[in-house]
């Protein structure tokens, strides 16, 4: 059913590492699928719930969010707000008919870009079995018909 | 655009080929044409490098010419050149932070196959940055003094190098080592390679300028426990530990340690890997700096049970400096810059049971080897065997916790030419038939190469593989009561039993045991192996993500000698760099509170890690401290009202690029 879906992702990726991992898998020239489109913030602390909400009201399929690993954030301890806020936020997301599944925080550091690639692979090919995002209005038409 | 017409924005937008970098993947011609076609874009252009002065240049050529006031430049990734695009833009008589960057090399060109994809990626990115760049406003970096003091963390040769640079330049240098004297592994070395001149003779002349010289402030025996503040203005904790006698009534006779209730060592010496024992009273080598003996309170009969005769306070007598009442004395300092130069450990081969370390007395670590080759060291020199005999033959064996995929994977770069150096000496000190076994001879250096052609003249046999195994199991009476290596010979392709009387471990080289909690104090970056993260391989090799601290020596990564001194007095370079400016400009992405939305519910406050925000009772809302704040934006995304916002990524800001990047 969802053969040939290309989904639309954004990545909420912190300026210290999880980027910085981004710029690695790009100078080692790993190849990976090109459905994510970056948006650096400074820190994951700094992703607001309303930006990954406001994404998927922009048509968004999925949304990523990379931080430092525990311990590690440039500003102490940003990565765990950002933690307790999308713990949170993947608690609300049923209530807009939207699958927790399409909201995923990784701890990704500025040295792991293998593991940032396959992040961007595997969450591209979540969010692709998972289909697009429909509206609750939508999947209430497609139940009806 | 959420209502938002023109404005009068008239945005600039460049997209650069890198030569075939991004041109080679990205359609430049659809990318410029549907740039042109954004509201707002007055001018799309490609260029080929567009970092180059004519690239540049083109900015404030256009500027003028289609009056911008936004500029877009994508590229590469903005930590490689936001800094040039931003003076570009001020160059072209805009303020730097009406720029935006986008990142199409690192982020598309170079990780996507397919040249329609990244094109379609290039284009959605450069969207977002166009829809961005209308909520961009002018901003104006901060500045701050810089503080001319400097710590450095570690007295090895590194540490050393940079303080005397810093030092001889008139700065006030904190030098700050744990163990009871600096010095570092180079002083438990006897030579150093290629030259094999003495490590003592050229180091100690070095250590002793550093206790005499009036600009260092030496603290040993001390650790640093705390760290806070930024660039140009760090706070910082240094623990001093007690070591029971004054350094400044001391004057390092040594008649302490002769007078001590124990007539022999009983308690073993770390800096001789415990090859030798000492007093309870001790200094670690006889060119320790500062020469001021430590009692270890562990093992000293006063500590234990008051009952000692005192020899040592006996026979210091008026001078007094014997003092069992110190306390660990915490110091606070204020430095703008700080030199990492922590070092590394060796390899422990008790992690390579094959190879018998700790089973057979004979098979020692190189380390362990320096030790007994050194004239100061344990056996003054003399390299015998457990039992007193002179060895015949001896195995050194390379590659020992370095490039094996059980243990470390890199190669630790030293180990080739030190175990070469090793050969060499023992073979002059014992006489002794000296098999080195290599997986490959890695000799990359001034002079390597030529020591390497050497060692081989002299006799010493060098074979191409690495030893499986260091057996006692003998299979032939010539083997009976030696040390078996079975070794695969790759050059005649066959295997082989190279009976031994002793055996070399060849140890690679690792982060320290606490370079975690290290980096953590000081909030360093590290490599998947744990040394700490440079901020650019090859341009930036001694800065860090922390903006005033630089890296020197084996912290960063193994090196040798030479490479650690031309990395010290870089690192010291840059330090002096900061320091001879005089003050530091900080990006303008900090936080700020709308007063007319602040409904005062004080959650920020909670928020933020550098207390930057506090209740203003009068008010009743919350006020931001702009000089604490570091520009996380974690209140940001905490502010229920939208009062706080943060410079650079406002909400507008972010909202708009996420719109971007999906349309």
């Amino acid at each position: 059913m969802n053969n040939g879906f290309k989904p639309s992702i954004v990545g909420f990726f912190c300026n210290w590492c999880t980027y910085l991992a981004a710029d690695l898998a790009g100078t080692s020239r790993m190849k990976y699928a090109p459905n994510v489109r970056v948006v650096r913030t400074m820190c994951s602390g700094r992703v607001d719930p309303q930006l990954v909400l406001w994404a998927f009201r922009n048509g968004a399929d999925g949304v990523l969010v990379g931080g430092c690993h525990p311990g590690d954030c440039h500003y102490q301890e940003g990565n765990y707000k950002a933690m307790r806020r999308t713990n949170l936020l993947r608690k609300m997301l049923p209530q807009f008919g939207i699958e927790p599944e399409r909201v995923r925080l990784e701890w990704i550091s500025a040295s792991e870009g293998e593991r940032l690639r396959d992040v961007m692979n595997e969450f591209t090919e979540q969010i692709r079995r998972l289909g697009p995002l429909r509206s609750a209005a939508t999947k209430k038409e497609e139940a009806a018909a | 655009m959420r209502g938002n017409g023109n404005n009068g924005v008239r945005v600039g937008v460049y997209v650069c080929h890198c030569g075939t970098n991004i041109a080679g993947k990205v359609d430049m011609n659809v990318v410029v044409e549907s740039a042109s076609k954004l509201p707002g874009v007055v001018i799309a252009r490609e260029y080929k490098y567009m970092c180059s002065d004519p690239g540049q240049d083109l900015i404030g050529q256009d500027a003028k010419e289609f009056g911008l006031n936004r500029v877009v430049v994508a590229s590469c990734s903005p930590h490689l050149h936001e800094l040039t695009f931003r003076k570009a833009t001020a160059n072209a008589g805009q303020n730097p932070y009406l720029f935006h960057m986008v990142n199409i090399r690192e982020h598309v060109a170079w990780v996507t196959d397919d040249p329609a994809m990244a094109t379609i990626k290039a284009q959605a990115l450069i969207k977002a940055a166009v829809q961005r760049a209308f909520w961009h406003q002018k901003l104006e970096r901060r500045r701050f003094p810089v503080n001319p003091n400097v710590l450095i963390v570690g007295g090895g040769i590194a540490g050393i190098q940079a303080a005397l640079t810093l030092a001889d330049a008139e700065k006030q240098v904190y030098l700050v080592e744990r163990e009871p004297s600096i010095g570092g592994h180079m002083a438990q070395f006897d030579k150093t390679f290629p030259t094999l001149d003495c490590a003592a003779c050229i180091l100690t002349p070095k250590m002793t300028a550093v206790k005499q010289h009036p600009n260092i402030h030496l603290m040993t025996y001390s650790e640093v426990s705390a760290v806070s503040g930024f660039v140009g203005n760090f706070k910082v904790k240094v623990k001093r530990y007690p070591r029971y006698v004054d350094e400044e009534k001391c004057v390092g006779c040594g008649e302490c340690i002769e007078a001590c209730v124990y007539k022999e060592g009983k308690y073993p010496n770390a800096f001789d890997l415990g090859l030798a024992k000492r007093k309870p009273i001790y200094q670690s080598f006889p060119q320790a700096v500062p020469q001021v003996p430590v009692i270890d309170a562990e093992a000293c009969i006063e500590f234990k049970s008051h009952k000692c005769p005192k020899g040592c306070v006996e026979v210091c007598g008026d001078r007094n400096a014997i003092n069992f009442n110190q306390q660990i004395q915490e110091i606070e300092l204020e430095v703008g810059t700080v030199i990492m130069a922590t070092g590394f450990k060796t390899f422990d081969p008790h992690r390579l049971p094959q190879y018998g370390y700790g089973k057979f007395p004979n098979v020692y670590t190189s380390l362990e080897i320096e030790r007994l080759l050194n004239a100061s060291g344990p056996t003054q020199g003399q390299v015998t065997l457990k039992g007193g005999r002179k060895p015949e033959s001896i195995g050194v064996l390379h590659c020992i916790g370095s490039r094996d995929e059980n243990t470390n994977k890199y190669c630790s770069r030293v180990c080739c030419m030190y175990s070469l150096k090793l050969a060499h000496l023992l073979k002059e000190k014992t006489g002794a038939r000296v098999y080195n076994c290599y997986i490959d001879m890695r000799t990359p250096g001034k002079g390597f190469e030529e020591f390497y052609k050497r060692v081989l003249q002299e006799g010493i046999t060098c074979i191409r593989g690495k030893v499986s195994e260091v057996s006692g199991w003998p299979q032939s009476p010539a083997e009976r009561g030696k040390l078996i290596l079975l070794v695969e010979d790759t050059l005649v392709g066959e295997l082989r039993r190279i009976p031994v009387d002793m055996v070399v471990l060849s140890a690679g080289l690792e982060p320290q045991e606490d370079s975690e909690a290290v980096r953590r104090l000081f909030n360093l970056g590290c490599s998947a192996e744990g040394w700490f993260l440079e901020r650019h391989p090859k341009l930036a090799p001694v800065d860090t993500f922390t903006d005033g601290i630089y890296l020197a020596g084996c912290c960063q990564g193994p090196k040798d000698i030479p490479d650690t001194v031309a990395q010290a007095g870089a690192a010291a370079a840059q330090a002096l760099s900061l320091i001879c400016r005089g003050y530091v400009e900080m990006e303008p992405n900090t936080a700020w509170i709308d007063e007319e939305l602040c409904s005062g519910c004080q959650v920020c406050v909670g928020m933020c890690p550098y207390t930057a925000i506090h209740f203003d009772a009068e008010k009743k809302q919350a006020a931001l401290n702009e000089a604490l704040c570091k520009g996380c934006g974690t209140c940001v995304a905490a502010c229920p009202s939208g009062a706080a916002q943060q410079n650079l990524f406002r909400d507008e800001q972010l909202f708009a690029e996420v719109e971007g990047v999906l349309a």
